[in-house]
């Protein structure tokens, strides 16, 4: 298996088969395989539907309250003395984070489908509440499985989920975190594949969810592509953004692919430093190709195949694998793949909230990390956008327990 | 070459019964004593030993059958390990069926190649992989079929008859019925549907039809016996092991025992 050639255009993917390169595919029990091809059918058709588009459209602007800022970061940019710093912010969308773009899709299409009930997995609960919060906006029975580890880390995400009308499972098995949770989604849908619709959370999983996650999450890039060409006149010439599984960078990234004069950088999480072998969550620094959830990608696992639990400072991070698109991009090196440490984030998470006013979430901490290294080599009329992917109120505990107050 | 598989269910065709597929996992809850199992199976009334190959992931599987294959991971077990445990037990038995189970992840970072030449040579016959669908085909399931391995495909209630063609097309030895929807262990085999769903199957298929996923009891094997050509027990048998455990969870003399007095007993509703 060798990667494929540098294609004319980046944004054709996936191939029937679901593969972008050799990554991606379809890697599930039989049972689930019928209802992976029918909702691969239903979401062609609804792509193909002016009229779901325009649905879609009309929540995003006044239920999500899009479009979302494209805000300069004027002082964050004087400090660092070089590349001129732009946010997306989608921290300011409904929920707090970028997962509600998806999450609205999703459930539009299962609305679409006829499904009656909705499951889905979370981490550190943003993309759980989320997913209750679209559930609740339609009066849809909404079931979330998360970690039982994560539960208690993330006591104020499940309060949240479950004064939306969530039920909130715990997930027992394995390590008790998000990769149990999603083990646990994906043994639930099995058990009821009449009537149930698995909103995934990130750019992973069978095909065709990788796909289908990263084109509801590409109006960040689009818009993105549009305020910059409004402000500036052209286009960044770096995008930056932190990767779990990957559907905010994919988002912001995809637009900008095939404009070759982009510079991408992923910033995945090396907790307490590559080094550690297994106190990080960098699947492409630190890991290597398999097959996990449905997809063959990058994955952090010991030499028996056996899958190793991720570790970062932001729970939204700490998955095993990344998204196989990312996992192609960078075999093929379209985007680089970088990370950050526990301690980075920290450092950056404290300096915007100090110079900009804004307390980001601990997974966009990371992209803001990158850019404190990037930013001051850089010449003052380099354009950069950073995704602020979501807002830090929920991780202040992590961070006050770090920084030793007790709250 | 006719394959053992074959052979085994052409013996009992012959003989007129039903073959009793029995599932364990290789390592639980540790090396010494899971080949103390399996060399006792046969014995026990297992026509077919199904091996279960650890992961930290396992999908499809239930609570007793996940608990397994983390006993055997903790003990030290290892894909290498499978395939030593089943080149012993072949030293004593050259006629019973052995089909490893389990998910790609440990057999792709193996290498799939080196995998299927140590597969064949430790003497195993065929491969359940729970996670690769007909439509990934060329990663496993073709490769194996060339290196004189069966590749035993899983139907499920939801292979309906559009389906069922094209999860038949590169399978052999025998085909896995899978009883209910759901992950292993958990629901009791709705056994009315496994016989229409059986007889249903049988239009696509000549291979023998073995159904799973939830049997418990001699009873059940009885029943479902009368339709199929064979009948799977494997959370039972886990749940079994892990009944035996000592506090700690180690092995204690009782263990091998407990497995094999199941399997006694399902092989006499089998049988019957």
């Amino acid at each position: 298996m060798t990667a494929s050639p540098p294609p004319n255009s980046f944004r054709t993917g996936p191939d029937e088969r679901g593969l972008f390169g050799i990554y991606g595919g379809r890697f599930v029990a039989e049972t689930l395989m019928p209802l992976i091809l029918e909702l691969e059918q239903a979401y062609k058709d609804a792509k193909a539907d002016p009229s779901f588009q325009k649905e879609l459209d009309g929540y995003l602007e006044h239920y999500v309250g899009r479009e979302s800022p494209l805000y300069f970061a004027e002082r964050l940019t004087e400090h660092l003395g070089g590349a001129k710093i732009y946010f997306k912010r989608e921290d300011l969308n409904h929920t707090g984070a970028h997962k509600i773009n998806n999450v609205l899709g999703q459930i539009m299409l299962a609305r679409r489908m006829g499904k009656t009930r909705i499951i889905a997995e979370t981490g550190a609960g943003q993309h759980g509440v989320a997913t209750a919060t679209a559930c609740a906006r339609f009066g849809l029975p909404c079931v979330v499985y998360m970690g039982e580890v994560d539960i208690e880390r993330q006591k104020p995400n499940v309060f949240r989920m479950k004064l939306l009308g969530a039920e909130v499972v715990p997930a027992k098995s394995g390590s008790r975190t998000l990769k149990d949770a999603l083990n646990e989604a994906l043994r639930d849908w099995v058990a009821n594949v009449e009537d149930t619709f698995y909103c995934i959370g990130t750019v992973a999983g069978p095909h065709p969810y990788p796909e289908m996650v990263r084109d509801f999450q590409c109006v960040i890039g689009n818009e993105t592509k549009r305020q910059m060409l409004a402000r500036e006149g052209r286009l960044p010439d770096s995008v930056v953004a932190a990767i779990g599984g990957g559907s905010n960078a994919m988002g912001l990234f995809h637009p900008f692919l095939d404009d070759k004069s982009v510079e991408i950088y992923g910033v995945e999480a090396a907790g307490l430093g590559l080094k550690t072998k297994t106190k990080h969550a960098a699947s492409i620094s630190g890991g290597r190709p398999g097959i996990l959830h449905g997809n063959r990608t990058y994955l952090l696992m010991d030499d028996d195949g056996q899958i190793i639990e991720g570790h970062s400072i932001s729970a939204g991070l700490d998955y095993p694998g990344i998204g196989p698109e990312h996992a192609w991009l960078n075999d093929i090196d379209r985007a680089h793949y970088v990370s950050a440490t526990d301690a980075e984030a920290l450092k950056a998470f404290q300096l915007c909230s100090e110079l900009e006013g804004i307390i980001p979430a601990l997974e966009p901490s990371h992209a803001i990390a990158h850019a404190m290294k990037l930013a001051p080599k850089l010449p003052k009329d380099h354009l950069m956008v950073v995704c602020m992917s979501g807002r830090g109120d929920k991780d202040i505990f992590t961070v006050a327990d770090i920084l030793g107050v007790k709250l | 070459m006719t394959s053992r598989i074959d052979a085994r269910f052409a013996a009992l065709r012959e003989e007129g019964r039903a073959a009793l597929v029995t599932f364990v996992t290789a390592g639980d809850p540790d090396y010494k004593t899971s080949l103390k199992i399996i060399q006792g199976l046969p014995k026990a009334g297992a026509d077919v030993i199904e091996f279960g190959m650890p992961f930290t992931d396992p999908m499809a599987d239930g609570p007793a059958i996940q608990a397994g294959g983390l006993r055997a991971l903790k003990a030290g077990q290892t894909l290498r390990k499978t395939l030593q445990l089943v080149k012993e037990f072949r030293k004593g038995d050259d006629e019973t069926p052995v089909v490893l189970m389990g998910y790609y992840n440990p057999i792709y970072v193996y290498g799939v190649d080196k995998f299927l030449k140590d597969a064949k040579s430790s003497g195993a016959d065929g491969l359940i992989i729970v996670d690769l669908p007909p439509e990934e085909d060329e990663e496993l399931c073709i490769p194996a079929m060339k290196a004189g391995l069966n590749f035993i495909r899983l139907a499920t209630p939801t292979t309906d008859d559009a389906r069922a063609p094209a999860v038949f097309r590169n399978t052999s030895g025998f085909v896995y019925y899978v009883s209910v929807l759901g992950i292993t262990g958990t629901k009791a085999p709705d056994l009315k549907s496994v016989k229409s769903n059986v007889k249903r199957l049988r239009k696509h298929t000549r291979l023998p039809i073995c159904v799973g996923f939830g049997v418990k009891t001699a009873e059940q094997a009885k029943t479902i016996a009368a339709d199929a050509d064979g009948v799977v027990v494997g959370s039972a048998l886990v749940a079994a092991v892990a009944d035996s455990l000592s506090k700690s969870g180690k092995a204690t003399p009782k263990t091998a025992e407990a497995v094999h007095k199941l399997v006694r007993k399902i092989a006499k509703g089998v049988r019957a």
